[in-house]
């Protein structure tokens, strides 16, 4: 078997030669042959807005994340005017892990977007290719004889045919790589979600397995420059010395 | 010859471009079985290359079959490892 002649392609030529050979009458061939390839279109319009859907619910993940940053930054001031660095710190490396996160998953988002423009131009492309082997069928139809007709429409059918396994195939592409980054996004929720800022104080300086994920995942310089950052601001409001060195109101 | 690059539609080549496709298709074969990422993705433009240069593309009426169907653009290695097996495009 040939390396790159696509599977997929000769699953579907045997289809449709198995359906030619069904009817005696070409003329009911055709016409049943292109009643199927107006079906096998519907198939790929709602195969597209599924991935529209995926898209969406990758979006709205998204969003969310962001929300989760702003929070844990927000908890990670708080922790550090309460004079809690150790809480801060633990705040600011899952910022860390979900800003990168975050910017994969808009980067692939953004890639996804792309994939469904060319989805769009492609079925419009079938759409065209169907329209013609309806026009051809007629022709077909009015001017040749069986024989000659059985060949000219397995012709056109696989044509026809190919075309669409192979919209079939980036479809199937598409939804693949939209699940699989719903499944990543949905597990930087989790791991967010159990690092809310009330389980980080029972976390404590112990050693789970979210830190030891953040500890490979983000860099602790960026995080002790955030730190210090922070520490310069709160700072600025209350004097030289760092609010953690000495709070004024204790816990 | 009417080659296919997967998800863009369908090129009509020269039938003397069929021999040099099927040398770079069985080194690709080889690259990949070999684990050889590197070579692999070289090969896989250089095929691109071949039938974006040499091949015009299929007005959208024409409903004709390929006689060749190269994988996506943006193949995988690990997708080529499913596809880029066995005989290559001609079996010897």
């Amino acid at each position: 078997m040939p390396g790159l002649a696509g599977r997929m392609s000769t699953v579907i030529k045997s289809k449709i030669s198995r359906l030619l050979d069904r009817a005696e009458d070409p003329g009911e061939t055709l016409d049943y042959g292109y009643q199927k390839q107006v079906e096998l279109l519907q198939n790929v319009k709602k195969g597209i807005a599924d991935v529209v859907t995926s898209k969406k619910r990758l979006q709205m993940q998204s969003q969310k994340l962001e929300q989760q940053v702003v929070k844990l930054d927000t908890q990670a001031r708080q922790a550090l005017s309460q004079n809690r660095e150790d809480l801060a710190r633990t705040a600011l490396e899952r910022k860390s892990l979900l800003q990168t996160e975050l910017q994969s998953l808009d980067q692939q988002v953004t890639e996804l977007e792309g994939q469904q423009e060319k989805l769009t131009e492609n079925e419009k492309k079938l759409r065209a290719k169907v329209e013609g082997f309806r026009t051809k069928k007629e022709v077909i139809k009015a001017q040749y004889s069986a024989a000659e007709a059985q060949v000219k429409i397995s012709e056109a059918a696989n044509g026809v045919g190919e075309e669409m396994a192979d919209l079939g195939l980036a479809l199937q592409r598409a939804e693949d790589k939209t699940e699989q980054m719903r499944a990543r996004a949905g597990a930087v929720e989790e791991l967010e979600a159990a690092g809310a800022f009330d389980d980080i104080t029972q976390l404590g300086g112990g050693k789970d397995d979210i830190d030891r994920e953040l500890a490979e995942l983000t860099s602790g310089a960026q995080v002790d420059d955030e730190l210090a950052k922070m520490k310069a601001e709160l700072g600025s409001g209350g004097g030289d010395t760092p609010a953690l060195e000495s709070g004024k109101e204790g816990q | 010859m009417i080659v296919r690059i997967s998800g863009e539609g369908q090129f009509r080549l020269p039938d003397s471009d069929g021999e040099r496709l099927n040398e770079l298709d069985n080194r690709a074969v080889s690259a990949v079985e070999a684990g050889d990422e590197t070579g692999f993705r070289e090969l896989w433009q250089q095929m691109l290359a071949l039938v974006e240069n040499d091949g015009e593309a299929l007005a959208e009426d024409e409903l004709v079959e390929s006689d060749v169907i190269l994988p996506p653009r943006d193949v995988s290695f690990a997708e080529a490892q499913g596809e880029f097996t066995g005989e290559g495009l001609i079996p010897d």
